[in-house]
């Protein structure tokens, strides 16, 4: 225990994450890893994040790695989504909404004007509002992903073996009973 | 030959057959699993879902029902396979509208635990998002058709057990889809009890009884093990 370091100690791995069209439940589940949050925080940093209210990704320097919540509602959510894979060495999609849209796919079926008509009695026109985009959109059907991490939300022990596996370099295989869709 | 019961190998274990037994029947009574998702040992065989697709003697079957042939030598658990299956689980998936999140049937669904043990960690295909509309008509039984991938188990039920016939597959290709045997089309016009086994035997939550949707929490679900959340 505290023991001087032998050598350098390794380089901080840079981890940028994001909720699109989310909840912010992954992002508290892998609060959930809980006193780990300690050993990980010696190992990365993070780049935009609603931890660390950065607005633009890997303006700094490249990502290592891109954890996405949510799938892709409006066309903010695809410039965001771009942005990570383009800064982002490895993408990874976290959550059912990421991976198969979720539950804000329920829409899928409905008119986008009707939806807006009958929720706010016209169709918003602000300038500073995003377009929705007429289909919520699983982020594996805009961009490449490297990896994913399913449930609603993943585990917290899903997070936690995902973050080391990609820490030390492996290929992330998620272990039986941390793959789950609710 | 006598004083020896027959067998065949499966992935290296030599598996008892009896006569008239599939493959899948006779591993089944051996203890070993053959991923399967259309088969139940309580109706007839049908090779819907292709899930239970073996190799044997190198040759692709439906284990459920191909004859088991002692001497045979069966491969179920190889990395080609293991690959065909995660797409075919990715594709049934991507064909219907599974929001497992907000599923009565989630932690009790087939479909659901077959894409767990595959290892199924996204949808790999462009996902369809099909129009169908949930008929909500029956008093006891809710048909949400988003979740049906033509098993057929419900077909096989209602006509090998409740011997009413209430359901049939229609359509071709990416229409195909459930019929339900009742002038409007309709569950709820139609001779379906809550009580006929082809109202429980789904697989997913295509057919579900109602007022009894999550009764079970999570943690004691059917397929919940210490592995997952509790």
């Amino acid at each position: 225990m505290n023991a001087p370091p032998a050598s350098t100690p390794p380089r901080k791995l840079r981890v940028a994450t994001v909720s699109l069209a989310g909840c912010f439940g992954c992002h508290m589940s892998l609060l959930d890893i809980d006193e780990r949050l300690f050993d990980l925080v010696e190992r990365i940093e993070f780049d935009r994040s609603p931890l660390t209210d950065i607005k633009t990704v890997g303006e700094v320097e490249q990502c290592d790695i891109g954890l996405v919540e949510g799938g892709l509602c409006n066309a903010e959510n695809v410039e965001v989504l771009r942005a990570f894979r383009a800064r982002c060495t490895v993408l990874v999609a976290v959550g059912a909404c990421a991976i198969t849209g979720g539950l804000p796919a329920l829409r899928n079926h409905l008119d986008v004007g009707d939806i807006l008509q009958s929720v706010y009695g016209r169709v918003p026109d602000d300038p500073e509002l995003p377009l929705p985009l007429n289909r919520v959109l699983p982020i594996h059907e805009v961009v490449h992903i490297d990896h994913a991490l399913p449930g609603c939300p993943p585990p917290a022990d899903a997070f936690w073996q995902l973050l080391q596996d990609l820490m030390a370099g492996r290929t992330p295989v998620p272990a039986p009973g941390l793959i789950r869709y609710d | 030959m006598s004083g020896v019961d027959p067998t065949f190998d499966l992935d290296g274990q030599p598996v008892a057959l009896q006569p008239g037994d599939t493959i899948l029947t006779a591993a089944a009574r051996a203890g070993l699993d053959i991923p399967h998702l259309c088969w139940s040992e309580e109706v007839s065989g049908s090779a819907s879902c292709r899930l239970c697709t073996v190799l044997a003697d190198g040759r692709p079957v439906a284990a459920c029902v191909t004859p088991a042939v002692a001497g045979q030598k069966v491969d179920c658990r190889t990395a080609s396979l293991a690959t065909q299956r995660l797409r075919l689980l990715q594709m049934l998936f991507v064909e219907g509208n599974h929001f497992c999140p907000g599923c009565e049937k989630s932690g009790n669904c087939v479909l659901q635990v077959q894409a767990e043990r595959a290892g199924m960690t996204d949808l790999n295909f462009e996902v369809l998002n099909p129009e169908r509309p949930v008929d909500a008509s029956h008093p006891d039984v809710l048909f949400e058709p988003n979740r049906c991938i033509l098993c057929q188990l419900c077909v096989r039920a209602s006509d090998e057990i409740d011997g009413k016939r209430v359901f049939a597959i229609g359509g071709h290709g990416i229409a195909t889809r459930l019929l339900i045997d009742s002038p409007s089309g309709r569950l709820g016009d139609s001779a379906l009890s809550v009580d006929d086994r082809s109202a429980h035997i789904c697989p997913v939550g295509a057919l579900l009884p109602k007022r009894v949707g999550f009764a079970v929490p999570i943690g004691q679900r059917r397929f919940d093990t210490e592995d997952t959340r509790g």
